[in-house]
């Protein structure tokens, strides 16, 4: 009977195309599946679509955002598609040149400190002892300082502080709590069955907290670091709006300080500062969904809900804990042939 | 026979919400009677606890269910839906009309809370009216019920034993004396001992207070001495339903006979263990035939291209089996004639005892 079975499986391939079709069909679903989350699909397509823009913006920019010139504060039109400041500069290029500005502070930022928060809160978690209390001594310290007020202080001292610098800054006071999460995670991975055999079998520590404990870390660190990247966009733009970092380079924040500083709500520019208000919340629409989308590829029990939401919605299905599901309706239309059995 | 309970019709569930879902429930009938003891047996990922959670519609997504009924009796004899009825309606029906005893019940316990508090929280759910006295008084009485002293209502689950746990898990089953108390391999983190106490408790408040059970285990020795009926399931569909001295001395489907020499007896002559051969079939590629056709010693040429239906056997027994070698008309019309298994005095000796 076995041999049989076998016979099977090993004639399946080179058989019948449809069952060629369903052998294939599970290798090829991992590698698509984050893309088959409609909810992450939305928020990667619009942080591809600034992303682009970061990095063409200069050429693609109508005008120079610093060119000033005699048509003031002009509402959208043919020339200046969303109009321009009370200098005649063009809003939609400072917008478009902006970009980079914001996503490269939010990149360096999240990425600094996930690795920070990665470094420090894995091996407080996997050491234990003293260098556990230590370290989490220090997150607990960083996690108490306010931090806006602190980027302020530590933005306002430094002589030129640039874009990498307030993401530097961004980055070093931003890291405690994602290291306070994977601590904890990892104070309870290091105490399950395949950490200790690996360490039986004399793995390494090095290698253990790479190969046994970093891969089950990954949905944290990646949700941990979207959030982090939230984050420092928001206080970039807050530290622009406000007026600490220099105004001269472009930003989102930026315009809306000089749109904040000429009264452009009191005047009716709505054109001034609703477009780049947009786009700031445009980009933490896409960051969360992104954050939904991983959330929902590592929960084996959202995945099954968030790869299918739109038959969901359409079979009038709303799948909950406890309450299971009861469609009568589409048994047999659903599956063309059964009928013949 | 008394009357039924609880009586499951046609019932089918797929696992995911995508264009090709598995289908673990094709089709399943079965019936409960009052005060009966129904097994239910089968290998690993045939679709017993699937059946029991879709009965009750506990099954978490992505499980769905996609056709059938499922009739439940409450006290008062009226039968209603299970698969129709409002949020509130389950709520209400939940733990009064049905109750489930869950696989691994020893970890199903808060360890933060005492025995005491946990027991009650039910009863107060479902009879808020209730004072805390009564609460208390009904909790100490249901853990007298299966054999604790009332005592340990102060005690925390660790301070437990495992069987002792158990018996807590099914006290609170009990605690508003359901109809029917469907119990998940409820014996099956506890060592041979321990299994046949628990069991024995089952069975003595059962004839105590009436109530009926469904059995869900792989451990068909076990069914056979506890059980009065037992239903053998195989890839999602119930392959054979019969009272359990039956099926244990008589099993007319391939596939029974097949689980029941695979454990040895424990009474009578010492017989060779015979096992399965071959796996459970993937039931996202089930073929048009008998799903067991596969791994049948006795299949035929129709087990592959006809799927069975579970029917009375050609010998007019009053039992249940899917399986063409009983299956009065297909005899009749000479299909498997000359095939040998069924032809002459046809049947293979070990199902024609």
């Amino acid at each position: 009977m076995a041999t049989s079975t076998t016979a099977i499986e090993v004639a399946a391939p080179t058989g019948a195309d449809d069952v060629g079709q369903g052998v294939a069909r599970p290798g090829r679903r991992p590698r698509l599946l984050f893309l088959r989350n409609s909810k992450a699909l939305v928020g990667i397509a619009i942080l591809v679509f600034f992303g682009i823009l970061a990095v063409v913006g200069p050429w693609v920019a109508p005008y120079d955002p610093n060119q000033v010139s005699t048509a003031l504060l002009q509402p959208p039109s043919g020339a200046h598609w969303l109009g321009t400041d009370h200098t005649g500069r063009d809003i939609l290029s400072q917008i478009i040149v902006g970009t980079r500005g914001v996503l490269v502070v939010g990149l360096v930022a999240g990425l600094g400190a996930t690795v920070l928060g990665v470094i420090v809160g894995v091996t407080a978690g996997f050491v234990g002892g003293l260098g556990d209390e230590g370290l989490s001594a220090l997150s607990n310290v960083f996690l108490v300082i306010p931090q806006l007020p602190l980027i302020i202080i530590i933005a306002a001292q430094l002589p030129s502080a640039g874009g990498i610098t307030v993401a530097l800054v961004i980055g070093v006071t931003g890291w405690a709590w994602g290291a306070r999460v994977l601590r904890a995670q990892t104070l309870s991975l290091r105490k399950r069955d395949f950490v200790e055999a690996a360490r039986a079998t004399g793995e390494r520590t090095w290698r253990i907290v790479l190969a046994e404990v970093l891969p089950n870390l990954t949905a944290i660190i990646a949700a941990g670091f979207v959030g982090t990247v939230t984050f420092a966009v928001l206080s970039q733009v807050t530290l622009a709006f406000i007026g600490i970092t220099p105004v001269s380079e472009w930003n989102w924040g930026t315009i809306l300080f000089w749109a904040q500083n000429n009264l452009a709500l009191q005047r009716g520019a709505w054109w001034w500062f609703v477009p780049a208000g947009l786009c700031i919340a445009l980009l933490g629409m896409a960051l969360t969904l992104i954050n939904f989308g991983i959330d929902e590829l590592v929960n084996p029990r959202l995945r099954s809900t968030g790869m299918h939401a739109r038959t969901l919605r359409r079979r009038g299905i709303r799948p909950r804990v406890g309450f299971t599901p009861v469609v009568r309706d589409q048994w047999r239309a659903a599956r063309p042939g059964e009928e013949e059995r | 026979m008394s009357e039924p309970v609880l009586e499951i019709r046609d019932l089918h569930v797929d696992y995911g919400f995508g264009d090709d879902p598995t289908h673990v429930l094709r089709g399943v009938d079965l019936t409960l009677h009052r005060g009966e003891v129904l097994g239910l047996a089968g290998e690993s990922g045939c679709g017993k606890s699937t059946l029991a959670y879709a009965a009750t519609r506990l099954l978490p997504p992505p499980g769905l269910i996609t056709g059938g009924e499922v009739w439940l009796a409450d006290r008062q004899g009226r039968r209603s839906d299970v698969l129709g009825l409002t949020d509130a309606q389950l709520r209400a029906a939940r733990w009064r009309d049905v109750a489930i005893v869950f696989q691994g019940a020893m970890s199903s316990l808060n360890p933060v809370f005492r025995i005491g508090r946990q027991l009650t929280d039910g009863i107060r759910a479902h009879r808020p009216g209730l004072s805390a006295g009564d609460l208390e008084a009904r909790a100490a009485e249901l853990l007298e019920m299966v054999g604790i002293s009332a005592d340990r209502l102060r005690a925390y689950p660790h301070q437990l034993s495992g069987g002792m746990r158990q018996r807590v898990m099914i006290a609170m089953a009990l605690a508003l004396e359901p109809q029917v108390l469907l119990m998940d391999e409820p014996t099956t983190a506890l060592d041979v001992v321990m299994q046949r106490q628990v069991l024995e408790q089952i069975m003595e408040l059962r004839d105590r207070l009436g109530f009926s059970v469904v059995l869900i285990t792989h451990d068909v020795s076990l069914l056979v001495e506890v059980a009065d009926r037992i239903a053998i399931m195989y890839a999602g569909e119930i392959v054979e339903e019969a009272t359990a001295s039956e099926v244990y001395r008589r099993p007319r489907h391939p596939y029974s006979a097949g689980l029941l020499g695979s454990f040895p007896p424990l009474h009578g002559p010492r017989r060779e263990l015979s096992g399965i051969p071959g796996a459970p079939p993937d039931l996202q590629r089930l073929g048009p035939g008998c799903p067991f056709a596969p791994r049948c010693p006795h299949a035929m040429d129709v087990c592959r291209d006809v799927r069975p239906v579970l029917g009375p056997p050609r010998t007019g027994e009053d039992r249940r089996v899917a399986c063409h070698l009983h299956d009065a008309d297909l005899v009749a019309a000479g299909v498997g004639e000359g095939s040998g298994a069924i032809s002459g005095v046809g049947l293979p000796p070990e199902l024609a005892r």
